[in-house]
């Protein structure tokens, strides 16, 4: 049950029509820019354009979102990513003395793809996604916005779905947007659990020999467990095949391989009956409250953690310059825009439910017809309705913030 | 608490006799008083030995320990410090050296984002070493006399999070070992205030507070260092505009923050004999240049042979580096002579005697001409497209630098695996590490380690000294080979 590519071409016809007609441009700009008067945080900020035929033009920017949509709608371009605000405006970027053009803020940005859970998801590879492999990008959702929320303390996280086959989140604290790349880094090397190559076996290295695990991950272990069971042992049957349990002998102790090799050979044991293999070894062959019984805890942690953890894309986090395509726009492969995606509902969320150019443009067609007053947007006469109202509702949240900070700061106001 | 500290603190210094009472600084207060343009020039060009030390020990990787005792031992001859307790010492004139050799440095590398970013780590990584070589009670002392924003963690909410400290400490502490909260002393800072605890998942952190254990409070420290220096350098770079007016210094902090390019010129620049003082004849060269020299010499020498000729600078570089490492005037002649045997002794005589004689400070204005070191090869005189001089590792293309160095030293032990960290090395623009990490291979059969650079951890910063060093390794383990038979 591979999700449908739409059926339709995306012809640069459509994607203007959505353009003009669907693309929440004021939405997005009350996101971007905290209040409701264009402030440096928009005007200063660098769009970038994908044009028909892969043309890239950079350091866009743009005075208000009218200008912007104008832009877009002239432009007409496949896709449009967004960077962070600059010293000076990006348009005027060979304007500014060399050295004074640098970014300044920037949303906290995540990039979690499916390609990188290729190795351990056996249902689909590449750039096709289903509904069982979506239990992974959900797992790494549910990790991810626990340790933003509750270690690092931010509030306003966006999820936005990718269009194909991951999921972008941005967060908007004002303490995040200032962090330096340098503290970006630390806080990536924090979240970053998986690392190493194809090459190497054992991709987890969170502690020091028979340590315990850090806090952050000990809590995270609570929901990585069930998940562990329910996706790579039922669902996804990983360690069924062959070439999936001999990776998973990698990871297990030596002392145990060789008689669980001997055992998994001979028959065609599910994962479940091999993980189970592996803890009544441990149980039989090791005592309690021993450090034998403690490292083999720890492997099976590990193989947990290796299996489950959110996969990060870390360069995209690293660098306040890095561009991220911005929510809303159309994936030119899918045809489905990138919409909002709620944290709280994730393991509901249908990827190939997601509305696609041509069926939104269908749902306007229809719409016309009732006579409805004219003063609505039209995107509330379509399937994009409760998406752009999420993401009007975060701008929100955003925007009262700034205003009460703002209100605390000059409490000599008329209030 | 805080301020009881800080009374602690204002009274030391009002009963110390020393103007700087810490070993440590911050470097908050500009120096005051008279400087001489000698002293600006020493202080800044002695520390930015030790800066370029740190960055090319970065360069390479070097493990911390190794890191910490190479830059000790530069500091030790360059800017050494001794602790209060010295009595005998003149310790406040050595902190004084520190002081202005570190604001000198300010103004030299304030002047690019590239520059101020590799100051400050280089700074930061220096005051890291610093603290940590420090005794515990000079350190406290420092610690005191300055306020650090820290909020300490009371004991209710020790209790609340107790076990994840437990679960945070047991990530670093010995298997067995538990955490006594009782004793520990917690402290609460923004985890932006301590990045690398962060990276690492050292501490606990809620809601964006990390609770830092008193042993790692140092990174508080170093990250405050760290924070002010950056700020300290933008204001620098606003007042820099005012400084053009002094003639005298422009030029000198120009020549500064070039020193961290190509690594800081050595005594070599001045130097005029073979270190070992064995004479050199115009036969030996051929043989020197296959097991003695760095690649641009080796270059020099190979154009030389197959082209029967050198342009201007390629003689005046690969000449002088001659002249220094012991070549005679008279086997100097004989040399060039043997080596344009294309033509005639007429004009030879005519056309490059008087050449060769100028470069010994035999003719014209008699200038003891010293051999260009690796900052001015790399800096001065870009080679054109007819030119062979210059530095191979920057001015040669990636693959020719490939196939040159295989073609070169494959007899000496370097391997095709050798090249990507080679080539990465030049990629950054370190070429004086490439250059380094080459003498490091190419010596491995005498016993050099990686990291060992030119001995003692120094990387080449003057063509002489690679060869130097590379004739006295050969000549020790000669040495060690003729006792090995008069024993047996």
């Amino acid at each position: 049950m591979t999700m449908n590519i739409d059926e339709e071409p995306l012809t640069p016809e459509l994607m203007l029509a959505f353009y003009r007609r669907l693309y929440p441009f004021k939405s997005i700009f009350h996101w971007l820019n905290h209040e409701h008067t264009p402030t440096k945080l928009f005007m200063n900020r660098e769009f970038a354009f994908t044009l028909q035929g892969d043309v890239y033009l950079r350091y866009q920017s743009f005075t208000t979102p009218d200008d912007l949509k104008k832009q877009v709608c002239a432009m007409n371009p496949t896709r449009f990513e967004i960077g962070p605000m600059y010293t000076a405006r990006p348009r005027d970027k060979k304007l500014a003395r060399p050295g004074a053009f640098q970014p300044v803020m920037r949303e906290l940005v995540f990039d979690i793809d499916m390609t990188d859970y290729d190795s351990i998801r056996t249902c689909c590879s590449d750039a096709s996604i289903c509904q069982r492999c979506w239990a992974f990008i959900a797992v790494a959702v549910k990790i991810l916005d626990q340790a933003v929320r509750n270690n690092f303390g931010y509030q306003h996280l966006l999820w936005v779905y990718s269009g194909r086959r991951g999921i972008h989140l941005w967060i908007s604290d004002k303490d995040a947007m200032e962090l330096s790349d340098d503290q970006r880094k630390a806080l990536v090397g924090w979240m970053t659990v998986i690392q190493g190559s194809k090459e190497q076996h054992k991709k987890v290295n969170v502690r020091l020999s028979s340590r315990h695990l850090p806090p952050s991950l000990k809590e995270a272990l609570e929901v990585l467990g069930p998940a562990f069971t329910d996706i790579i042992l039922e669902d996804q049957d990983v360690f069924r095949p062959e070439e999936g349990w001999r990776e998973l002998l990698h990871l297990i102790p030596k002392n145990y391989v060789e008689t669980l090799e001997a055992k998994w050979e001979k028959g065609d044991r599910s994962s479940y009956d091999k993980w189970e293999d592996f803890k009544s070894e441990i149980k039989s062959s090791t005592r309690k409250d021993t450090i034998q019984r403690f490292t083999s805890s720890t492997a099976m942690e590990d193989i947990i953690l290796q299996y489950t953890y959110p996969r990060i894309d870390a360069e995209v986090s690293k660098h306040r310059n890095h561009l991220l395509k911005a929510p809303f726009c159309v994936h030119p492969k899918t045809g489905r825009v990138c919409v909002p995606v709620d944290p709280r509902t994730i393991d509901d969320f249908k990827p190939e439910a997601v509305p696609t150019v041509g069926q939104l443009l269908r749902e306007l067609d229809e719409a016309k017809d009732t006579g409805d007053a004219e003063h609505r947007s039209d995107w509330e006469k379509t399937s994009l309705k409760p998406y752009v109202e999420m993401l009007d509702k975060h701008a929100l949240a955003l925007m009262e913030e700034v205003r009460r900070t703002k209100r605390d700061q000059g409490g000599d106001m008329s209030w | 608490m805080l301020r009881a500290r800080k009374r602690v603190a204002v009274e030391v210094e009002k009963h110390s006799p020393l103007r700087y009472p810490h070993r440590l600084n911050f470097y908050d207060q500009p120096p005051q008083g008279e400087i001489t343009i000698e002293e600006f020039e020493i202080c800044a060009l002695d520390r930015l030995r030790i800066l370029a030390e740190i960055e090319s020990s970065y360069a390479r990787n070097r493990p911390w320990d190794e890191l910490k005792k190479y830059t000790l031992e530069q500091c030790k001859k360059y800017l050494h410090l001794d602790a209060s307790s010295a009595t005998l010492q003149d310790v406040d004139s050595q902190r004084r050296k520190d002081h202005i050799g570190h604001f000198v440095l300010r103004l030299a590398f304030c002047r690019s984002e590239e520059l101020r970013r590799r100051f400050v780590k280089a700074e930061t990584t220096l005051f890291r070493i610093r603290f940590e070589d420090d005794d515990r009670k000079e350190r406290e002392d420092f610690l005191q006399s300055r306020q650090f924003s820290w909020t300490p963690v009371m004991k209710d909410e020790v209790e609340q999070y107790a076990e994840q400290l437990k679960a945070a400490a047991s990530t670093y502490l010995p298997p067995k070992d538990q955490v006594d909260l009782e004793k520990e002393k917690y402290c609460k800072v923004h985890w932006t205030r301590v990045p690398d605890l962060i990276e690492k998942r050292k501490v606990f952190l809620r809601h964006g507070m990390a609770y830092v254990p008193s042993k790692e409070q140092a990174s508080i420290v170093y990250e405050e260092f760290q924070r002010n220096l950056e700020n300290a350098l933008l204001v620098t770079l606003k007042h820099l505009p005012r400084l053009d007016e002094d003639t005298r210094i422009v030029p000198l902090l120009d020549n500064l923050s070039q020193g961290f390019l190509a690594g800081v010129s050595s005594e070599w620049a001045s130097a005029t004999t073979a270190a070992n003082g064995d004479e050199i004849t115009a036969e030996m060269i051929d043989e020197l240049a296959r097991k003695h020299f760095p690649m641009c010499m080796r270059h020099l020498h190979d154009t030389l042979k197959r082209d029967k000729h050198l342009k201007h600078f390629g003689r005046l570089q690969y000449g002088l580096f001659l002249k220094v490492l012991g070549l005679s005037i008279e086997e100097a002649l004989a040399f060039w002579r043997r080596s344009f045997s294309g033509m005639t002794d007429d004009k030879f005589n005519k056309e490059y005697k008087y050449n060769i004689r100028h470069s010994y400070g035999l003719e014209g204005k008699r200038a003891n001409y010293a051999a260009k070191s690796c900052q001015q090869i790399l800096l001065s005189d870009q080679p054109g497209p007819q030119d062979s001089h210059g530095c191979p590792y920057r001015h040669f293309s990636l693959d020719n630098l490939q196939t040159a160095l295989l073609s070169m030293y494959s007899s000496q032990g370097l391997t095709v695996k050798d090249l990507p960290e080679i080539v990465a090395q030049v990629k950054s623009g370190h070429y004086h590490v490439a250059c380094t990490r080459v003498f490091e291979i190419t010596h491995a059969a005498e016993g050099v380690r990686k990291g060992e650079g030119v001995g003692g951890g120094e990387s080449v910063t003057h063509p002489n000294q690679y060869a130097a060093r590379s004739r006295e390794l050969e000549k020790k383990i000669k040495e060690e080979a003729d006792g090995d038979i008069t024993m047996s």
